[in-house]
């Protein structure tokens, strides 16, 4: 009798190695073709890089080079400013699918799975044979570790090739150099593309780039704050699968389900854990390690069922409005932008995963206006460069009428067209990627939302804008009316009368009929003095440069009203900022806005008003948001009315 | 001849107080005169004319359009009292060249200046005359038996006879036509025919139609000006003349009737000087483009318009214009007097004009 066919089968059944799978599968890892391949390992390099100097606390100063010896390979190096690695961990790190230390965090970060950089070092090895170089240096007084490296495809393991000790002039940092097949000629402009789309939402990295040719593009550090931690969280109640609810109740160390509850995830309190139980009929006390799937079944329908506060945002650190503006002030210099403008939403969840939206709109200068417009994309601070088409950043952008804020848009949807950078950034401790190679976000209905309402909310900014200039021009043309024609014709009518020329205050307010306020912004370099920075507030370098810039800001009231006005004044200025010098004395200061209770103006009469800000970069603000209450706004030009805070 | 001009100054000066009252009363200063748009004429049943309604426009110092417009009309009617007191005039044209040296009361374009001192006439109820201003353009040509006495250069009055002392051009209407100018002695013609075009004002003189037909013939220059207008008026109430328009076919040339015979919408403040209230359309008309099988171009997209606006023109309502507007307007076409050569060159006043006069009546066939 023969063996049965499953004993023959049986033979050929054996583990594959998780290298091996992805030998086979690297399109998935975005090594697909030669050209996305040294994209792909530049950007898991740098990824990397910056994850490691923000951990530590460090300003990231990355280096990156690509040499391209003969046609079809490259040379790969990353160079960063970051804590190291100790010896015994490089192989891992480097060389081991699946290895790192984020995979099981619940909290935003760059790489999640830890394949990145060990992916580069695989493809690296399959396509030259070479074995990459890896130089860490963890401490200044200690020598760095130059390790060669190659990867065993079948056991999942690093194998170091030759170890020495040398001598490296940074006091920490890490250095890979790999060698790979991949087209530099057509894959050069995406590093670039890259490494200034990074440098954008990366403000406090200062990034280097050389060519193979010998160029270098550096691009400059804007902010010298790092982004604020990002600190872990309990997975949400709503966000978790029911087999990682089945694997968190044998881990548990709580011995009653309604703690296991409470302290295993996020946004659960007494009264929620025991509605939830309740929901379930489940018994609270019942020991979380005994509980039955099909108890765990009904316990994770239940979560659906019960009202539960969205997850903390804590875990999300957006880039700020402020910074925003500044990196794309400093990217877009060349263009010379009429205006940028910046929109943050509050944090928001999708199934129990909380995300923020950022957006910001840069608009004329030099761009294209028979263009479409150009979209840089951003998840949790890595750009996003391929498949534009399938993002939920760009279906959002398309869904909204653009026509109404002044842009081309043939249909009333699509992108729109026009001199126009719009960027968007989306923050979250769980990016919906719609595939492994991270190149877009899935179309999840809260997310696109909250893009649709980041984008409404700047294009608002923008008409107001627009609305504000165009009022000013319009009151401007009566200022030549006030000052110089209308003398002019009480001139002549009191010539050809021969009378004495009448006197024209009260005329004057007649036609203005409007409280007139002008704002300038300038800025003073201050050198020696300590600054008070707000922002640096968590930042290890502190009160790091002497000097800075004072934002000093000019407000003058004109009452052009037949009548005295009395009113009081709110003048917003950024959260990040600190005030200096006051006048006149204000009513009130707050952390975002200074409110004066002005006296009483007389017709034709002004009040000169001055304040100073300090802590801010010379830019970061440059237009005063003027509001005014116990007034109809209607009389004023130059402020809206104060709606409250 | 010296003139008195102390009326004039007066009403001039009105305006300056006007402007000064409304300072002193810490008022915006404000100018009213009467709208001068299509809306807003009325027929006037005592002179028989078209003339401005009640619609009132402001010129007021609250707009920066309205502060220019204001300080532009100070210097003006300043510009004005000097010329008055210093016994010269200008031309239309001077007189913006004049505005260089205003400063902020210049004037960008000669239209501009052309349209304010209309405004002063509306104001004022004095004709551009008064204000020592005179048109640039000169009064059109006149063949026919006439003898006008004219008053000439050196002080001397001189008897023109406009067949047997004039050349081919004819002779010349002055710009000023008033008595004191130009008088009509005796005239022996049956009717004035006003023609719109030089080129059927030559072949009507070339065929001799002034003589065969007893005609006096009126070159109207296109958009006639002032002068020519009023001289055919003179004419016509002072010889008991009929007259009679004779244009292409189209939009524009209508509205030269129309100013000929109703008064035009932007001098209707003068209409009584100006129009003719009997003066009749001869041709061509739409009609005449399928009766003659005349040939035709196409209506431009501005025809048309004009035309639809002409539908609602207060001066083109009675049956006849209505009939033709839109007739021309279902043809979709347009004509031109001289497209009647198509029949040879005495086709016009061997058939077509004795067909045409015949029909209203003023010639027997």
């Amino acid at each position: 009798m023969p063996e049965a066919i499953a004993y023959e089968l049986a033979k050929k059944q054996k583990e594959i190695s998780v290298a091996e799978f992805f030998e086979r599968n690297k399109h998935i890892l975005g090594f697909g073709n030669p050209t996305r391949a040294l994209f792909t390992s530049v950007k898991e390099g740098v990824d990397n890089a910056l994850d490691a100097c923000e951990e530590s606390d460090i300003l990231p100063d990355i280096y990156v080079e690509v040499k391209n010896p003969t046609e079809e390979e490259c040379v790969v190096i990353v160079e960063d400013n970051g804590p190291g690695i100790i010896k015994q961990q490089v192989p891992h790190i480097f060389a081991r699918l699946l290895y790192g230390s984020r995979f099981h965090s619940v909290r935003q970060s760059r790489g999640q799975q830890g394949i990145g950089i060990s992916a580069v070092l695989l493809y690296g090895q399959l396509t030259t044979g070479k074995h990459a170089k890896i130089i860490s240096k963890i401490q200044d007084d200690q020598p760095a570790v130059l390790t060669e490296l190659a990867i065993d495809t079948n056991k999942n393991r690093g194998e170091v090739q030759h170890q020495e000790i040398m001598h490296w002039d940074k006091p920490s940092g890490t250095r890979v150099e790999v060698n790979l097949n991949a087209d530099y000629k057509r894959g050069k402009r995406f590093v670039y593309d890259y490494l200034q789309s990074t440098s954008i939402v990366n403000p406090h990295a200062r990034i280097t780039f050389k060519e193979a040719d010998g160029t270098e593009h550096v691009f400059e550090r804007t902010a010298d704050i790092l982004p604020k931690k990002c600190e872990e969280i309990q997975p949400h109640p709503y966000g978790v699968e029911l087999g990682t609810l089945i694997k968190m109740s044998k881990e548990t160390k709580a011995r009653k389900l309604a703690s296991f509850l409470k302290t295993d995830f996020s946004s659960m309190g007494d009264r929620t854990a025991n509605a939830v139980c309740d929901e379930a009929k489940l018994d609270r006390n019942l020991n979380p390690a005994d509980i039955s799937r099909d108890q765990l079944l009904a316990l994770h329908q239940a979560f659906k069922k019960v009202k539960i506060m969205a997850p903390s945002t804590e875990c999300l650190s957006p880039i700020g409005e402020i910074l925003i503006r500044r990196s794309l002030k400093n990217e877009t210099r060349e263009i010379s932008p009429e205006f940028i403008f910046t929109a943050s939403r509050p944090a928001s969840v999708f199934t129990g995963s909380p995300f923020q939206v950022e957006v910001g709109i840069v608009y004329g200068g030099n761009l294209p206006k028979d263009k479409p417009v150009k979209l840089l994309r951003f998840a949790n601070r890595i750009p996003l460069l391929y498949q534009q088409g399938d993002c939920a950043i760009t279906t959002a952008i398309a869904s909204i009428d653009w026509r109404r804020y002044g842009l081309d848009q043939p249909s009333g949807n699509g992108i729109p067209i026009g001199p126009a950078i719009f960027l968007t950034h989306v923050a979250s401790t769980k990016i919906p990627y719609t595939s492994e190679s991270k190149e877009a976000i899935a179309d999840v209905e809260e997310i696109e939302n909250e893009i649709k309402l980041a984008f409404r909310e700047c294009a608002r900014k923008i008409q107001l804008h627009i609305n504000k200039k165009v009022r000013r021009v319009k009151t401007r043309e009566k200022f030549d009316l006030i000052t110089k024609i209308l003398p002019e014709i009480a001139k002549k009518s009191a010539y050809m009368l021969n009378k004495p020329i009448p006197p024209l205050e009260k005329v004057i307010t007649k036609i203005m009929d409007v409280v007139w306020i002008e704002d300038v912004v300038e800025y003073e370099k201050v050198r020696g003095k300590p600054v008070q920075r707000k922002l640096d507030a968590t930042s290890p370098t502190g009160q790091s440069e002497s000097g800075g810039w004072i934002a000093k800001s000019t407000i003058m009231v004109v009452n052009y009203k037949s009548k005295p006005q009395k009113f009081n004044l709110y003048a917003l200025f950024p959260k990040d900022a600190v005030v200096g010098e006051v006048k006149p004395k204000p009513t009130k200061v707050t952390d975002s806005y200074i409110k004066w209770s002005l006296e009483s103006i007389d017709p034709t009469k002004k009040i000169d008003i001055l304040f100073e800000l300090a802590g801010l970069n010379k830019g970061d603000f440059d237009e005063n948001e003027l509001y005014v209450q116990n007034i109809n706004p209607a009389y004023v030009i130059g402020a809206d009315k104060w709606e409250g805070e | 001849m010296a003139r008195d001009y102390s009326g004039v100054i007066t009403k001039i000066d009105a305006i300056a107080a006007k402007v000064y009252a409304d300072l002193e009363k810490a008022e915006i200063p404000a100018l009213h005169l009467s709208t001068r748009t299509k809306a807003n004429i009325r027929f006037d049943d005592d002179l028989n004319v078209w003339k401005y309604g009640k619609n009132m426009t402001e010129r007021s110092a609250n707009s920066l359009d309205g502060a220019y417009m204001l300080l532009r009309t100070m210097y003006l009617v300043d510009f004005i009292k000097e010329m008055i007191s210093q016994s010269k005039s200008s031309t239309l044209r001077e007189t913006y060249y004049i505005s260089e040296g205003w400063n902020l009361a210049k004037f960008s374009s000669q239209n501009e200046s052309d349209m304010l001192a209309e405004d002063l006439e509306v104001i004022t109820g004095c004709m551009r005359e008064d204000f020592k201003l005179r048109p640039e353009e000169d009064g059109a040509r006149v063949i026919g038996n006439l003898v006008v006495e004219e008053m000439t250069r050196n002080n001397t009055k001189k008897k023109i006879h406009c067949q047997d002392d004039v050349g081919d051009a004819g002779y010349g209407i002055p710009y000023n036509v008033e008595k004191e100018k130009l008088t009509f002695k005796q005239v022996d013609a049956d009717f004035i025919i006003a023609i719109e075009t030089g080129g059927m004002f030559d072949r009507l003189a070339e065929n001799g139609f002034d003589s065969k037909s007893r005609a006096i013939l009126v070159h109207l220059k296109g958009q006639p000006a002032r002068s020519t207008r009023r001289f055919i008026k003179r004419l016509s109430e002072e010889k008991k003349l009929p007259v009679l328009v004779f244009t292409d076919c189209d939009p524009w040339s209508f509205r030269i009737y129309g100013s000929v015979a109703y008064g035009a919408i932007k001098t209707a403040h003068i209409s009584e000087y100006l129009a003719t209230p009997s003066a009749q359309y001869l041709g061509v008309t739409p009609s005449d483009i399928e009766n003659y099988k005349l040939p035709t171009d196409v209506l431009t997209p501005e025809d048309v318009a004009a035309l639809k606006s002409e539908l609602d023109d207060p001066r083109f309502q009675d049956q006849f214009w209505k009939h033709e507007i839109k007739l021309q307007l279902t043809l979709g076409k347009k004509s031109e007097q001289q497209a009647l050569a198509k029949y040879g060159l005495d086709y016009v006043t061997d058939t077509y004009l004795p067909e045409k006069l015949a029909e209203m009546g003023m010639l027997k066939k």
